[in-house]
């Protein structure tokens, strides 16, 4: 079985679009949860309390230089002998979420520092109370000069969301290999596959980009 | 202790790996760097098109291709040539990127005191922009090498002997997980540390080659061309 063979494609096409759905739902849920530990990890970094900056600084370092691959083994096979037993969807969401909200607790805090201090100073004046500082001061302000890094690490996402397939989570990646292993036929399905990734990704970071001009163009 | 060598074999691998696929992305990411600052137009488009579309493939996608779909065209690779031609080609393409930038970021005034001072455009690359482009790469640079190491973790799938794939294997024989992988995870963060110092290191070094103040005292003579004749 070599070459291309459209008949084939047209085929298998219907089961890896659903993979390609799947694979966007858990982009989906793993960009809710990173950007919600990413904060969290942002916010505890700018703690007065020194063990919790130090400590939470170490985890992000320790996630950010340890490879996805690993920390989803490590979370599918370690921990259930602590007797946390997770469905490999769960796992794999958890695993998406906190590597990159890892990442991404950087990308906040550097947003979080461009907010003037002025910006703070004024909150206190006006007695915010320090959540109202958070969410209707610094927040918006940080989140619209991050928001397009934030997209590219989402695309990140979506593309390293293939490793999902070693804890077997049938997304995209998954189907390819049920399909290619199934007629020996690897070459057509992991073509399919390469392209449909590479179209989101390229679409998405188009649109990135797009935000990104409109809002230099609107900041200035 | 005996899984000590297991670890050492998979430790080699995993480095043989990570510089073979180092080598190879620095090369290329150069070359397409060139490829994108070059004047024509046709040459600027492809090496546009080669960073937009590795960047858009994610790195296991690439990796399997190479190794399970390129033999359907009668491209058969061995695990290894695979693995490092794929991690190698993926992080090329935001290599290119960093040299690029690094390359642009170079101020505008020193290529105008190249052209005053009458270099080639060889000198002029080789002397006053390479240098000074090097250093500002480095931290990305360094960046990447990590998002590489961790990359390499990628080839056990392909059956390759890495250290992530002989731990999978220990775990296989021995059963208890959590030991294994929490060493395995400490390994890969040690290494990254080694990673950050060495470019940190390479970053004082090469900046210190930059940062050249001008020395106090009578302006030297400068044998005038015109008159050396």
């Amino acid at each position: 079985v070599s070459g291309w063979d459209w008949s084939y494609a047209f085929r298998i096409l219907p089961e890896l679009s659903r993979g390609l759905l799947t694979t966007i739902q858990l982009t989906l849920a793993g960009a809710v949860l990173a950007m919600s530990i990413g904060l969290l990890f942002a916010a505890s970094r700018r703690s007065s309390f020194a063990p919790l900056r130090l400590g939470v600084g170490l985890v992000v370092e320790f996630i950010r230089t340890t490879p996805l691959l690993v920390q989803l083994y490590f979370l599918y096979f370690v921990l259930p002998n602590f007797g946390i037993v997770l469905s490999a969807i769960m796992t794999g969401v958890i695993g998406l979420g906190l590597h990159f909200g890892a990442f991404i607790s950087e990308v906040f805090r550097a947003g979080i520092a461009a907010v003037p201090r002025s910006q703070w100073e004024a909150a206190t004046a006006l007695h915010f109370s320090r959540f109202r500082t958070w969410r209707s001061v610094v927040l918006p302000q940080a989140l619209r000069v991050v928001a397009p890094v934030l997209g590219n690490y989402i695309i990140a996402m979506f593309k390293d969301s293939a490793l999902l397939a070693t804890i077997s989570v049938v997304e995209l990646m998954a189907r390819a290999q049920l399909i290619g292993a199934a007629t020996y036929a690897y070459f057509v399905p992991f073509t399919i596959v390469g392209v449909m990734y590479f179209a989101v990704s390229f679409v998405a970071s188009f649109g990135v980009r797009t935000v990104e001009r409109r809002m230099a163009v609107a900041s200035r | 202790l005996t899984y000590l060598s297991q670890f050492s074999d998979g430790l080699s691998v995993t480095l043989e790996i990570f510089f073979t696929a180092a080598g190879i992305g620095a090369v290329l990411s150069i070359v397409v760097a060139g490829a994108r600052l070059a004047r024509p137009p046709l040459v600027r488009r492809v090496a546009w098109m080669y960073v937009e579309f590795f960047r858009g493939v994610s790195a296991l996608v690439l990796l399997f291709w190479v190794f399970y779909a390129l033999p359907a065209l009668g491209v058969r690779l061995s695990p290894f040539t695979a693995g490092v031609v794929a991690l190698g080609v993926y992080i090329s393409a935001y290599g290119a990127e960093v040299v690029r930038s690094a390359i642009a970021a170079v101020p505008d005034t020193q290529r105008e005191a190249c052209v005053a001072l009458h270099f080639s455009g060889r000198q002029r690359y080789r002397h006053v922009i390479a240098p000074q482009a090097f250093a500002i790469a480095l931290p990305s640079g360094g960046n990447l090498a990590i998002e590489l190491l961790k990359g390499t973790s990628l080839v056990s799938l392909v059956t390759l002997g890495d250290l992530t794939f002989h731990v999978q294997i220990l775990k296989a024989s021995i059963g208890h997980s959590t030991g294994l992988f929490t060493a395995l995870l400490a390994i890969y963060f040690v290494l990254g540390l080694f990673i950050t110092t060495a470019t940190r290191l390479l970053e004082r070094w090469a900046t210190r080659h930059l940062r050249v103040t001008p020395r106090r005292g009578p302006a030297r003579r400068i044998a005038d061309p015109t008159t050396a004749l």
